[in-house]
């Protein structure tokens, strides 16, 4: 709408957005420096914004309290593991719903459309149920099979199915002359072409399961089986009262490996969250 | 029989093959869909009939009593003194969230829509939030925000005393609100930016010519045109806001009293700290029923509500 702003409105723009952008950064700024003070400065008044003594004794107490590094490596292999097979079988279902016809395509899909609209927490109780009768409480498959094919896949199906929709036919059909098959087809044609939605994909699965807190809770009591999110409500004493530095500490470990990677791919990340992600 | 077909001419001589190209296609469809399909079946269908089945029974995991009760737990909700303050957090919870969630996602969409230098690392910064964990996001909030944590320091600052801001009812509900606003609202920012850039310029160029002041252009263009957006942003918000746990076990518990108990945190009491499974599944039974009814009331406001449609 703006051919150009007068040189005042630029200043009054970069002072609010500057303003508006002090409680998006300053909690990971307060998170990073407190977690890297000595104890004694944690609650030092006034607060001091720089640390002036570095201590990263925390860091070391939190794999000391807890088998941090076991929690931190089962957060990221059930994540990684869960995003590459939702990658997998939402992109074969979505496929499917877009480009072959089959009977009941129409009532599948349906069925697994309204696996949206169940918020999570309804299915709790039942699956509690069912894993604890199966034998599969206080393991990781829970978190497994529910993330990679339970509710919280069906958003991935319907990107793929969405995405899948628009590539042009003619691509297939032809190959479809020469005779290749419907697998080879969707691996070596269209699966590459789909990068976009893959994309979203791959960043909305891993960072759903990345941040999952009420399954791991609910399912899992070991220690040495928890995910990071479980681990880091954890750090607390033997009265229940909680450890700043190390909770700090842990939850800087946790976040800033996820950053960084969301700083360098920032683009695709918010790209493809908006063209994919809410076109209804 | 006497309508025997005469099988004996044309198929005889050309045998289609089983498995005709059709035929694999079904094959193909089937096994291609069947991972997700029988998922689905298995982790939202059948708990979904079993979590009915539960709600009419009293069933204490730690006493092991399962007894048929009919509707008694439904009974219950009306009975249920905690239900009246745990409705009306909900309520105050999703809206206070909705309303600063959607606002603030337009204010920062409509500034960083700006053609500035520097404007994608803003919105790279007002996103970062939304990559950082739930808990990890949380548990620094809680930090700032004791009595005599980071906020309080920086408020002491400039002269003033703040309260203990989780331990007393109205802040603590507010400071939810405003935890939860500051984590997600880059998604929603970012999801109201790629609509504003779908706006056709020359409308504006048009209204600029003709005088129409800017608040006004974005009254009267922009917000219509922006419409569908705005109105599928803002029930994904209010269902998200239905299923928060995460920020409430971590910041508040509930608490201070019961103030902050939404439904899904009073869901999680009764059915995984008092072991309360019968009840429990009623009250998550609530839950859906209230998403249900959101979206089909999106469903019908689609309709009436959004001017403009792609």
């Amino acid at each position: 709408m703006n051919t150009k702003l007068s040189p005042r409105t630029q200043v009054a723009l970069y002072g609010l957005l500057c303003l508006l952008l002090f409680p998006f950064i300053f909690p990971t700024w307060w998170m990073i420096t407190s977690s890297i003070k000595p104890i004694s400065q944690i609650f030092a008044f006034p607060p001091e914004l720089f640390p002036s003594s570095v201590d990263f004794s925390s860091y070391t107490t939190a794999f000391e309290f807890q088998p941090f590094a076991r929690q931190y490596f089962n957060s990221v292999y059930i994540s990684v593991l869960v995003t590459v097979l939702t990658m997998l079988i939402c992109s074969l279902a979505g496929y499917a719903f877009a480009r072959i016809k089959f009977p009941g395509a129409n009532i599948m899909f349906m069925v697994v459309l309204m696996g949206l609209l169940v918020p999570s927490e309804v299915t709790l109780i039942p699956l509690f149920q069912m894993f604890r009768a199966w034998g599969l409480s206080n393991t990781h498959w829970p978190l497994l099979l529910i993330q990679t094919i339970g509710a919280s896949s069906v958003f991935a199906t319907f990107i793929m199915r969405q995405f899948f929709i628009t590539l042009p036919l003619e691509l297939e059909e032809a190959a479809r002359i020469d005779g290749l098959s419907r697998f080879k087809i969707f691996w070596t044609i269209a699966l590459p072409l789909s990068r976009p939605a893959l994309a979203a994909v791959a960043i909305f699965t891993f960072l759903h399961s990345w941040n999952s807190f009420l399954e791991p809770l609910v399912f899992i009591s070991s220690r040495e089986l928890f995910t990071l999110p479980v681990a880091l409500v954890n750090f607390t004493d033997a009265y229940g009262g909680e450890m700043w530095n190390v909770q700090l500490a842990a939850s800087t470990m946790s976040a800033i490996p996820v950053l960084i990677v969301f700083v360098i791919a920032q683009r695709h990340f918010i790209e493809g969250l908006a063209h994919t992600g809410l076109k209804g | 029989m006497a309508s025997a077909k005469p099988t004996t001419g044309m198929e005889g001589a050309r045998k289609r093959p089983f498995w005709t190209m059709q035929r694999k296609d079904h094959l193909t469809g089937l096994v291609f869909v069947a991972p997700q399909f029988i998922g689905i079946i298995t982790f939202v269908f059948v708990p979904l009939v079993l979590v009915f089945y539960y709600s009419m029974h009293d069933w204490n995991v730690l006493a092991g009593t399962f007894t048929f009760v009919g509707s008694e737990n439904y009974e219950e909700l009306f009975r249920d003194r905690a239900m009246p303050g745990v409705l009306a957090a909900t309520a105050i919870f999703s809206l206070g969230l909705v309303v600063l969630n959607i606002s603030l996602a337009l204010l920062l969409a409509v500034l960083v829509n700006q053609k500035l230098a520097g404007m994608s690392v803003f919105r790279t910064l007002f996103f970062s939030p939304v990559v950082v964990s739930v808990v990890a996001w949380a548990i620094v909030w809680r930090f700032l925000l004791q009595s005599n944590g980071g906020i309080n320091g920086l408020l002491y600052m400039v002269g003033i005393e703040g309260p203990n801001w989780l331990r007393l009812p109205h802040t603590a509900m507010i400071s939810l609100i405003v935890v939860q606003t500051f984590k997600s609202v880059g998604l929603n920012m970012v999801l109201f930016l790629a609509a504003l850039q779908g706006v056709p310029r020359e409308l504006h160029e048009a209204a600029r010519v003709d005088g129409v002041p800017p608040f006004k252009q974005f009254y009267r263009i922009t917000l219509p045109l922006i419409s569908p957006t705005l109105m599928l942003v803002s029930i994904v918000t209010i269902v998200g806001a239905l299923q928060v746990f995460g920020q409430i076990e971590v910041l508040t518990q509930g608490g201070p009293g019961t103030s902050t108990t939404v439904l899904v945190y009073y869901f999680y009491q009764q059915a995984f700290q008092f072991l309360n499974f019968g009840y429990g599944s009623t009250l998550s039974i609530i839950l859906l029923g209230i998403v249900a009814l959101l979206t089909y009331a999106q469903w019908q406001l689609r309709r009436k509500v959004v001017f403009y449609e792609h």
